[in-house]
């Protein structure tokens, strides 16, 4: 079956204010300033050279999950882009609602197509762009909005204030002295190996977390530290709402924290569209061409600690599991092998799912689609039904996935196709199983 | 950091504490030792079993412990604070006494440049503020982040939430409603967002970053807005002459100078960030990028012929005859860039430049091999430590006063600048 962007048209507070702010001609001026400044080269080839030939199609998991040929990935750029350049930018307000609800809602930037594109377009990037352009005209989904605006206000996505960061930490020392008498959570240590850094949901809700890695990184001796100040979350919604100025200051703060503590690394936490946002965003809108400071994903960092024999395990945990493949860390780092032999190190019986590595399915949360928030959430559980059945086959009980959005994204299609999985973060295996030296 | 002409300046060397983790009540463990500027006393956070907390100050406990104690910081002055908490309320300790209020949170001391004014953040209520001196702002707020003090100690200031919003409320968010206080007072305006405030000495006023919209950045002063919008701006930085305000600002992409009057340095950079004004305001320079990945420093707008990926911790002398940075690549091999020149040393950190404000000259603590050691322009002092804190020129620009901690023993040396030959 086809259909429209329009028969799928959802209401949200955010882009219904935003367009009603809008007329045709307040559009195209601000869309002909954006192609003007910031739509260069890139653009213009992914957009020349398209074929059409739709290859892409079976990339999607909107497409794979529908087989409505309008979530292909070049219908996405077709009902955005082509028109907008076919317009000249004039278009309806109507019509740039139909445009943010397909790239911020209908698209995870997880650049599955891109692999299947025989010409390597980039539809991620292009239906960016259509972001950057929403964002611009105001007209973005009222949740990640927020988000972006919480990243303004406080630095970090969950509006957690200064103290509120500090005190978790300090509570959450005291809650694992219990188990470790001697734990620290070292914070504004000058000089320490590296700064560690997490998303705001963990000091909002997935503390356990907190208290998992604080564990680990004593058990395995390291000379680690926290910043106490703005600059400790890593992620980034600003980067998936469009707004690349919030963007770029979130980044500063995060790069500068460690800058000023000196450390010679940042390592993060299991996260994948915050590890884009400082590995290959942020830091390149602010001018630098690499990252200022090496940021080490979650993954990388486990496999050095389980290498070195800095940590090892007590018992493996009890398969069958299978792995979930982040997109921004698997496509966007190539950290499929280092996954691999951290989970197998840590777990009996892994069972791949197929397709998998770089040609794995994306949870359906990333790119800020989860950020958009209740009214788009039945959007991303039906459009990745794929990933559904490609999760039942495996037969396993237990999901490892090495990123907050995929858990949030994954939980859903759980819960909807009544699946049964349990899903891990790499984090709480380790922590489960570990050798725990000194512990009462 | 300003050198006192009262310490012992005796050229040599000393060992000051024997144990840089001795503490003579027992303990559990001994966290992250800071120096006294003078270099006389090594004060660390001690763990007293139990869940009580001290300061040992030379192995010698306060006479108070507290549920918790930690970001130990000497003010420029040598008075030593610590943040702590007892009965579940924190507030600060100065030298083992603590101030008579306290807080739901206390946290981020911050000093006066002499150290004569402690100021810090905090929160009572759910209402977030600053204590000066122990003395809390009158008025608290919803929220409070980018806490200031002026370098004179006479004014705090932070930007606040001066309106309450519902969840997820976008349109209140966006209609306005973060502001400036200072000393606790909010600006009559309020703004989308407000950032980096910056005070001026001795006048008090403030100048800050704010947001319009979501897309008009611009700078207040005492809440009265430049007229022009730009894409983005960081933080500003007063004359200290004139008193005017500029701040780097992006337009169409790239990045310049600019004042309330339009642009001082033209938009030509990939970056431009942190400005610093010599004491006489006769040089103005920044951190920017010439091209993509290309940093280096500019002086009154002109760049440094040399770029690196990365450029930090931009220092200027009083009378701005000296301007010092330093590079890197990928967080190693880092360079000290003064005046344009690179020195020709590699290290795998360094700490940020110290320029004698006598002599010009520059000293800064880097790390090689794991060892943490001493550069004064391009040349190494020979002793190597496994910590160590910045040096410290003496008043008259001849001697080093270096700190560090090597093996257990902490100790000070007078090092005179011809003492640096490596
Ligand atoms: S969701 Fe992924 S596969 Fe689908 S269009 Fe977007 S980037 Fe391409
Ligand atoms: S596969 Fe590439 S060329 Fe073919 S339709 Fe998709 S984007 Fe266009």
């Amino acid at each position: 079956m086809t259909t429209t962007i329009a028969d799928r048209r959802i209401e949200d507070a955010g882009l219904e204010a935003g367009i009603a702010r809008l007329t045709p001609e307040k559009i195209q001026k601000t869309i002909l300033a954006v192609l003007e400044g910031e739509g260069g080269a890139r653009l213009k080839t992914y957009v020349e050279t398209c074929v059409r030939c739709g290859m892409c199609a079976k990339a999607c998991h909107y497409y794979m999950s529908h087989k409505d040929p309008s979530y292909a990935p070049v219908a996405k750029v077709r009902q955005t882009m082509w028109e907008i350049l076919k317009h000249k930018g004039l278009v309806s307000p109507e019509f740039i609602h139909q445009c943010a609800q397909i790239a911020y809602t209908e698209c995870n930037l997880c650049r599955r197509c891109m692999h299947y594109c025989p010409l390597g377009i980039d539809t991620a990037y292009i239906m960016s762009f259509v972001r950057r352009i929403c964002h611009k005209l105001g007209v973005t989904p009222q949740y990640i909005q927020d988000t972006a605006h919480s990243h303004s206000a406080t630095m970090n996505q969950m509006w957690v204030k200064d103290d509120e960061w500090i005190d978790t930490l300090k509570w959450q020392e005291d809650e694992a002295r219990d188990e470790m008498p001697e734990l620290r959570i070292p914070l504004e240590v000058e000089g320490a190996d590296f700064m560690y850094s997490v998303i705001a949901p963990e000091p909002k809700f997935r503390t356990q977390l907190i208290y998992q890695a604080a564990f680990i990184f004593n058990q395995a001796g390291l000379n680690w530290t926290m910043p106490a100040t703005p600059g400790w979350d890593n992620s980034n919604m600003a980067m998936f709402s469009g707004d690349m100025e919030i963007m770029g200051r979130v980044e500063m703060a995060h790069f500068e924290a460690a800058q000023r503590l000196r450390v010679k690394r940042i390592v993060m936490g299991e996260c994948g569209h915050a590890f884009r946002a400082i590995y290959d965003v942020g830091n390149r809108w602010l001018g630098w061409g690499m990252h200022p400071v090496p940021v080490v994903h979650s993954i990388e960092f486990f496999w050095d600690l389980l290498n070195s024999g800095k940590i090892r395990m007590a018992k493996k945990y009890p398969g069958p599991v299978t792995i979930h493949d982040p997109c921004n860390v698997i496509r966007g780092r190539g950290l499929m092998d280092k996954l691999r032999e951290v989970v197998h190190a840590i777990c009996d019986g892994v069972v791949e799912m197929t397709p998998n590595r770089e040609h794995n399915y994306c949870c359906c949360a990333g790119g800020g689609v989860i950020n958009c928030g209740p009214p788009f959430k039945n959007v991303r559980i039906v459009g990745n039904s794929v990933k559904a059945d490609q999760l039942k086959a495996t037969g396993v009980k237990t999901c490892i996935a090495p990123c907050h959005n995929c858990h949030g994204g994954l939980e859903d299609i759980i819960h909807k196709y009544g699946l049964g999985i349990e899903l891990k973060f790499l984090g709480d295996i380790i922590y489960e199983c570990m050798e725990k030296k000194g512990a009462s | 950091m300003q050198a006192d002409q009262a310490w012992d300046w005796e050229p040599g060397a000393r060992t000051v504490l024997e144990d840089a983790t001795a503490c003579a009540a027992p303990h559990e463990w001994t966290e992250e030792p800071e120096s006294s500027p003078d270099g006389e006393r090594l004060a660390a956070v001690a763990n007293l079993g139990d869940g009580r907390f001290t300061v040992c100050v030379n192995a010698e406990p306060w006479e108070t412990d507290f549920e918790k104690a930690w970001y130990l910081r000497f003010s420029p002055d040598g008075r030593l604070s610590a943040v702590t908490m007892e009965d579940g309320m924190w507030t600060v300790s100065v030298d083992g006494e603590s101030w008579e209020e306290s807080f739901d949170f206390a946290w981020g001391t911050t000093f006066s440049a002499d150290g004569g004014v402690i100021a810090a953040c905090i929160q009572s209520d759910g209402r977030y503020g600053m204590v000066v001196d122990g003395a809390p702002w009158e008025t608290l707020h919803d929220n409070a982040n980018h806490f200031r003090i002026a370098a004179d100690g006479a004014h705090t200031a932070a930007a606040v939430q001066v309106k309450s919003m519902g969840q997820a409320d976008i349109e209140t968010f966006q209609k306005g409603i973060f502001s400036v206080a200072v000393d606790g007072e909010p600006w009559d305006a309020t703004f989308v967002n407000c950032f980096d405030p910056a005070i001026e000495v001795k006048t008090g006023r403030v100048a800050a970053t704010i947001r319009r919209s979501l897309y008009d950045y611009s700078v207040a002063v005492d809440g009265k807005a430049w007229e022009a919008a730009y894409d983005c701006a960081w933080g500003p930085v007063f004359h200290p002459g004139n008193g005017q305000v500029l701040a780097p600002v992006r337009k169409k992409g790239l990045w310049g100078m600019a004042g309330d009057a339009g642009f001082v340095w033209n938009p030509a950079f990939v970056q431009c960030h942190h400005p610093q004004f010599s004491a006489d305001g006769a040089t103005l320079a920044a951190i920017v990028a010439t091209s993509f990945g290309k940093f280096t420093v500019a002086v009154n707008a002109a760049p440094w012929s040399a770029t690196f990926p990365v450029v930090t911790d931009l220092r200027v002398s009083p009378d701005g005859k000296t301007v010092a940075a330093q590079a890197s690549t990928d967080n190693t091999a880092f360079r000290v860039l003064v005046n344009g020149s690179v020195w020709p040393g590699v290290y795998d950190m360094a700490y940020g430049p110290v320029i004698c404000p006598t002599t010009g000259q520059v000293a800064i603590r880097v790390e090689k091999d794991g060892k943490k050691a001493f550069v004064l322009d391009g040349k190494a002092h020979p002793a190597t430590f496994d910590r160590a804190y910045d040096p410290i020129f003496s008043p008259d620009g001849a001697k080093v006063l270096l700190r560090g901690i090597s093996g257990k023993a902490y100790k000070r040396i007078v090092a005179p600048v011809s003492a640096f030959t490596g």
